[in-house]
């Protein structure tokens, strides 16, 4: 089951603290000499999981096999793993060779001797004054310290502190090593000299590595293998390359490097649909399925508008900032942004062209659990726009314990007004939220049915309306695809979300 | 150059101030006089009197043997209560905390008396029997102490990285060799400057002494006798015993040269080469 050369496997592994699960059905086999990276915000439950691999916490449920033997319930000072901690965690009492030296002057090493019967025996012997020397001085070498060994722990700076933790860690020669967060507390100069220095460390000591980071690029850089996490749950193992190349979800798509994110429906064979055009893509998904699309901003390719097609994606650069190699603009593409980098110098408000490779449209399964509109607004009427259609929405949820005055600002608890006119909101409506008739309303919204799908018990009915909207809703009946419908959303019904901060809409007097 | 004046003026007026009163009691240890301030020509006798006064001499052995045995008690239970409460859950923490401040701030009064009502009651219902002893004494010099041990742990261990204890483990430490090799030498400044402390307390301690003594220790079947009673009883007769001035001077000097020794050893064990017991030399 578990990998060849598989030195460290955790199965089925889950962690619970009080009532919340914070490690979830962890399953990864690392080989011996991998440098592995667990990526993820705080909180995903990374550091928990390699407090169990360390030993200081027990799995929950589930088991981590060393070298194919069980040792979920061994304790820290009998595995033979060791960490480097986040905030070193070095022995402030005792200088840095003997720092180094602790975890040698504990050891026990097996040895042959023969007893009075002349039988030979093994025993178990600590190792001698002039072997922890030995190895101290090799240590000390490895992290460029042998000359600082008579300092006290007080006297170093924080990188200095960093490589005797690191020492004190690989001189016990374990078979893996952990890092938590190490260069966390370095400032970004010493971290990228640092980052350098423990790949090299790893090429020579040959030890495996896991490395814990919420640092996207550092585990770009470092890893052989990533994994990714989201509360408790691995998202994603891959090398760096698959992962920037080929996120499997959103989440890991925006964690990893930057990247424009788009709500996208299939709408032909391999054509995909999103920023109002039709792209071609190399992925093949069912057709009206909504998925979500990564592009990279060094993918789009900008050119001069060329006015006779019409057919073209165009947009207005909006935003110009000169970051070295390139530029990086933003281009606004109706009420969607696109972030591209370019070399070429633009002037904002130029109008230009974008073009995307078919094979760097990378296209996600997405999971429909409601229907999202990520770029609604609210208009002078406190109605929510959404799909240039205004829905009647309580506006008050965006600010809690607030109240609409008669004049139509929001008043906020503290007698603050907003002026929420124009305001870019997130809207969310429940799947089983929307109301659907096919009797003509000239007060409602319309729309053509492009897709029914059966799930077991009730239908998924997908509606497009000429805005290329999508509505999707849940219904017992069945409905033909190319029927006309009109669409109700309770006012109750349409969750707000505003983007960005509240204090932008404060009105002033 | 004013405002210097004034600083040094100050500073030395507060020394004076300190350490006036130790000099003036120094000088009159050479003199014999009964009545304390008059000066009846100089002379070495007091301090071979000193040492000829058994009632003195018993009550000063009481004392420190008192002073050792509950600064050694305190401090153990004082400590093990400390490293237990910080790794305590954060409610319990909480309330030993809380309840460790009360005895700080409590009136020692309350706390002798207290104790007194509590022997009595638990020498009648519980022992049927008189239960004031050296151990009594005991009970209430520890109670009077161990707050002050737990007070002066607490911040070196609150100063220590939390994660320390964990290294040690990680490094093949077993819980116990880590607690004694990594935590305790980190918190031992706390656990000395506990223990000096509860002495000082125990030292000069006279209400709880008087109210929980009994029979014992160097004063065989008559109650424990120790520095403060003995003082205060004797001042109850008469003039204070004029060889308690050459015991004062002796207690003072021995401080003094207690706090230079420390001193001078810190400074060489600072200043030594550090000696690496597997190198080999070339």
């Amino acid at each position: 089951m578990a990998k060849e050369n598989c030195i460290i496997s955790l199965q089925g592994v889950r962690k619970v603290f009080g009532n919340t699960a914070v490690v979830e059905d962890f399953n990864l086999d690392i080989t011996k000499g991998e440098f592995v990276t667990f990526l993820g915000p705080s909180g995903c439950g990374k550091t928990t999981t390699l407090r169990m691999i360390a030993g200081f916490e027990t799995p929950t449920e589930g088991k981590i096999l060393l070298n194919g033997e069980d040792i979920t319930k061994i304790p820290p000072y009998k595995r033979p793993i060791n960490t480097v901690f986040q905030r070193y965690a070095l022995f402030p009492h005792l200088d840095v060779y003997d720092n180094v030296a602790f975890g040698l002057k504990l050891k026990k090493i097996p040895y042959e001797k023969t007893d009075k019967n002349g039988n030979k025996i093994t025993k178990l012997r600590h190792l001698t004054n002039e072997e922890i020397d030995k190895k101290v001085a090799k240590a000390l070498k490895v992290v460029d310290l042998d000359e600082l060994e008579n300092r006290d722990i007080s006297t170093l700076s924080g990188g200095q502190q960093q490589r005797v933790a690191i020492a004190r860690a690989i001189v016990n020669e374990p078979e893996i090593l952990l890092l938590d967060e190490p260069l966390g507390a370095l400032d970004l100069k010493m971290r990228k000299e640092m980052q350098l220095e423990l790949k090299e460390m790893h090429r020579k000591l040959g030890i495996t590595f896991i490395y814990v980071t919420h640092d996207q690029e550092e585990a770009l850089t470092m890893s052989d293998t990533i994994v990714i996490m989201k509360n408790g749950e691995i998202q994603q193992v891959g090398t760096p390359i698959d992962i920037y190349n080929e996120p499997v979800n959103a989440y890991v798509a925006d964690f990893i490097g930057e990247s424009n994110i788009y709500n996208a429906t299939m709408v032909g064979k391999k054509q995909v649909r999103f920023l109002n055009h039709a792209f071609d893509c190399v992925d093949d998904f069912p057709l009206n399925e909504k998925v979500d699309v990564v592009v990279r901003p060094e993918d789009v390719i900008l050119t001069k508008v060329n006015a006779e097609s019409k057919e073209d994606l165009c947009g207005r650069i909006d935003t110009k900032i000169f970051k070295g190699v390139h530029y990086e603009y933003v281009i606004m593409v109706g009420k969607n942004e696109v972030t591209v980098q370019d070399t070429k110098e633009r002037n904002i408000g130029d109008i230009v062209k974008i073009e995307i490779e078919p094979e760097n449209i990378q296209i996600m399964k997405k999971e429909v659990t409601a229907n999202i509109y990520t770029d609604a607004w609210i208009n002078n009427k406190n109605q929510v726009m959404i799909s240039e259609f205004p829905f009647e929405a309580d506006v008050t949820q965006i600010l809690p314990g607030s109240q609409i005055d008669e004049e139509g600002y929001l008043v906020g608890k503290d007698g603050k007004k907003y002026d929420l006119n124009d305001a870019d909101v997130i809207a969310e409506v429940g799947l089983n939220d929307l109301g659907i008739s096919d009797i003509e309303d000239e007060k409602c919204l319309s729309g053509v049915i492009v897709d029914t799908v059966y799930k077991g018990d009730h239908y998924q009915v997908m509606v497009r309306t000429e805005q290329d909207e999508e509505f999707i809703f849940e219904t017992a009946y069945t409905w033909n695809v190319n029927d006309i419908v009109w669409i109700t959303i309770p006012k109750e019904k349409i969750k707000l979300t505003l983007k960005g901060d509240i204090k932008k809409y404060v009105k002033e007097d | 150059m004013v405002k210097k004046i004034f600083g040094q003026i100050y500073i030395w007026l507060i020394l004076l101030l300190m350490y006036l009163p130790v000099l003036v009691l120094i000088a009159f240890s050479f003199t014999e006089a009964t009545n304390v301030g008059e000066w009846s020509g100089f002379t070495f006798d007091l301090y071979p009197a000193l040492f000829q006064d058994d009632a003195i001499m018993r009550a000063l052995g009481n004392t420190i043997l008192v002073a050792f045995i509950s600064a050694l008690v305190a401090t153990l239970l004082g400590t093990l209560g400390a490293v237990g409460t910080f790794y305590s859950k954060k409610r319990t923490k909480k309330l030993i905390e809380g309840t460790t401040q009360i005895s700080i701030v409590n009136a020692e009064i309350v706390i002798a008396f207290s104790l007194t009502v509590m022997f009595v009651f638990l020498g009648t219902y519980v022992f049927k029997d008189y239960i004031f002893s050296f151990w009594t004494l005991l009970i209430g010099h520890v109670v009077l102490a161990l707050p002050f041990v737990y007070t002066s742990v607490k911040p070196k261990l609150q100063q220590m990285d939390p994660s320390m204890y964990e290294a040690a483990l990680d490094l093949g430490a077993k819980p116990s060799t880590a607690l004694t090799k990594v935590v305790l030498p980190e918190i031992l400044p706390g656990i000395l400057s506990g223990f000096l402390l509860s002495i000082t307390l125990s030292l000069d301690d006279f209400i709880i002494t008087a109210f929980t003594r009994g029979s014992g220790l160097l004063s065989g079947a008559g109650k424990i006798e120790t520095l403060s009673t003995l003082v205060q009883a004797k001042i109850k007769k008469g003039p204070i015993p004029v060889e308690m001035r050459a015991l004062t001077t002796i207690i003072f000097l021995l401080v003094v040269t207690g706090v230079i020794v420390i001193s001078i050893y810190r400074n060489k064990k600072e200043n030594a080469a550090k000696v690496r017991k597997g190198r080999v030399n070339a």
